[in-house]
């Protein structure tokens, strides 16, 4: 722990230094990578795009033109047109909500799962631990994609069952870190003082325990965000996440396939925003790492 | 070394029971009558009494689970509704198909990531590396359905040098099979090939910096046989590992890689399985596919074993 107050030797009255903010500091230590402050940027305009799609996109995503079908980007059409003369800008744009809403959820989804069940297994320890840690390695042994293709094909396609399906592929990443950074916080001596004073063992997990183990937490939930909107566009792409027409990236490309040869257009630009912004979670994620590491402060 | 695998095959023992019980779920998660749903749009009355009875609908989930593991037990993975042909043999006729695609992926996954890996660590903070660190970020944040799609647009559409789509088996023509190949291996191998670089770079500089290297350089060695002949050989034992995690990567990838490139594979097999609601068939390849990352993890673990002694003290 970092003292609040330092007593300097050589002076007579002791002298106050200022209070270090761990999360401040690596927070100034997020901004000052370039990589990531741009990633960050990168996100924000993604979250604005997705919030204010009504303002921005200039058409309707899901309205036909069939006297503009397939047509080359102009200045009506920024990006082109589709198959059925929509506006390949305004699906792009709104396209943004069914990727970060996808990213998002089913984050938070493996997360209100993973780490509850991944404190229990490394607090509780014993058998709790043992059938915890089998089932996890059981989840881990299914391939992410593979099981959230099996889960959705069993639920049923819609964007809703795509975002459950990669919530549940990806929770068995967050018990097992939880588990194991609850391992080693466990050991710590704060832990056996809340102890020795009589907490229960629940008010150590989660007011002691807990809190110490959020920054590998939050680090995993970045890349797990890049990896989700991925799953997500991965999902569409085969028809299992957001159904037509409502726009979603993957379907966009989906579609974009079968007319390669003379529309390119309506494939470059959904796989660009992808990349854009799985590239952005991922840096920030890297940064965070960085960031977070006691070793850099 | 004996025991040591005993130890290791009996690890995986309750995780294959876990596998099969959350592989068998699945089916839990149909909504309303499985057999009805299982019959498909046509609801064959047949069908639906044929299904009642090979899957024990009357039973509770233990007994009708304890039936399903024994077929499985028996090599029986239960039949394609649609096909009319069991999942075993279905699996065995596309698998091959999707190895093909995966070994020339990981060939190519190896020849991109590894030297990469290496110059960027030898180069460390120079342009080099930062440039590897970008090509990796790259290979990590790029969708390899759209890479794919990309490819195809490229050197199809606009240089007409490779077929867009399509398998040509490498006993009919083995040109065509490598023009039909090697732009889906490469999606496939991309990625991987990303997490090759930076697992490389990062044993690397563990490596370069511990004292055999030292004494290596200290003694007067070329650089050139320090960096491959003592840092690289020890470097890359951690990839027998990796390979086997990246096992799962490659099915997944083969999944959209197929898909992109109409490649009649595993992962073809699953997505119209998916579609067609053959749901015995996704099971299948679900099973398939984690007993065997399981099994691979485990041959991993003891080649580890092999070539570093003190993981077998542990």
């Amino acid at each position: 722990m970092i003292p609040a107050t330092a007593v300097d030797a050589t002076c007579d009255r002791p002298r106050v230094e200022p209070v270090k903010k761990p999360r401040a500091n690596a927070l100034r230590r997020l901004l000052r990578r370039p990589s990531a402050a741009i990633g960050l940027i990168v996100i924000a305009s993604f979250v604005i795009i997705a919030l204010g799609a009504a303002f921005i996109a200039p058409y309707d995503p899901v309205a036909t033109n069939f006297s503009t079908v397939r047509k080359a980007p102009s200045i009506a059409h920024w990006f082109g047109t589709d198959e059925i003369g929509r506006d390949v800008l305004s699906r792009v744009v709104y396209g943004a909500r069914a990727s970060l809403l996808a990213g998002v959820v089913s984050v938070l989804i493996s997360i209100s799962v993973g780490v509850p069940v991944g404190l229990l297994a490394g607090y509780a320890g014993g058998v709790t631990d043992m059938l915890i840690s089998r089932a996890t390695d059981a989840l881990l042994a299914c391939p992410f994609l593979i099981l959230a293709i099996a889960l959705a094909a069993f639920l049923g396609p819609s964007l809703t069952n795509a975002m459950i399906a990669i919530g549940i592929s990806a929770t068995p990443v967050f018990i097992r870190l939880t588990r194991g950074t609850t391992l080693a916080v466990k050991a710590e001596d704060f832990v056996l003082a809340a102890r020795a004073i009589g907490n229960a063992p629940w008010r150590i997990a989660i007011r002691h325990v807990l809190p110490n183990i959020v920054p590998p937490l939050l680090v995993q939930a970045t890349l797990a965000i890049a990896a989700a909107v991925i799953a997500e566009a991965s999902l569409s792409f085969l028809g299992l996440g957001q159904q037509p027409p409502q726009p979603s990236w993957g379907s966009m490309l989906n579609t974009a396939k079968n007319y390669i040869d003379n529309s390119p257009w309506m494939a470059i630009w959904p796989g660009v925003s992808i990349f854009l912004l799985v590239l952005a979670f991922n840096v920030v994620g890297d940064g965070l790492r960085d960031a977070l590491d006691p070793r850099y402060s | 070394m004996t025991t040591f695998i005993i130890r290791r095959v009996a690890t995986i023992i309750p995780t294959l029971v876990f596998v099969s019980l959350l592989i068998f779920g699945l089916q839990q998660l149909l909504p309303g009558d499985p057999a009805m749903i299982l019959a498909g749009e046509e609801r064959d009355p047949t069908v639906i009494a044929h299904l009642r009875e090979t899957m024990h609908l009357d039973q509770p989930f233990p007994v009708r689970y304890a039936y399903w593991l024994r077929g499985v037990l028996h090599g029986d993975l239960g039949e394609s509704l649609r096909l009319q042909q069991p999942v075993r043999g279905l699996i065995a006729d596309k698998l091959p198909v999707t190895l093909e695609l995966a070994c020339i992926a990981i060939v190519i996954a190896l020849a991109i990531g590894i030297p990469a890996g290496v110059v960027s660590a030898v180069k460390r903070g120079t342009v080099w590396d930062y440039g590897a660190n970008v090509v990796a970020l790259w290979g990590l944040s790029t969708p390899n359905f759209w890479l794919g799609i990309m490819l195809i647009l490229l050197f199809s559409v606009t240089l007409g040098w490779l077929p867009a789509s399509g398998y040509v088996s490498p006993f009919d023509d083995w040109r065509a099979n490598i023009a039909s190949m090697i732009m889906p291996a490469f999606v496939l191998g991309n990625a991987i090939a990303a997490v090759l670089m930076r697992h490389t770079r990062s044993a690397m500089l563990q490596v370069l910096s511990s004292d055999y290297v030292r004494t290596a350089r200290a003694k007067g060695v070329l650089e050139r046989d320090v960096v491959l002949k003592h840092a690289l050989r020890n470097a890359l034992i951690p990839i027998i590992t990796l390979g086997a995690l990246e096992f799962g990567t490659l099915l997944s990838g083969a999944v959209l890689t197929e898909q992109v490139f109409t490649i009649p594979g595993f992962g073809k097999l699953i997505v119209d399985a998916v579609f067609n609601r053959d749901y015995a068939v996704v099971q299948g390849v679900v099973l398939f596919t984690a007993t065997a990352y399981i099994v691979l993890n485990l041959l991993a673990d003891i080649a580890y074993a092999i070539v570093n002694p003190r993981i077998r003290v542990q």
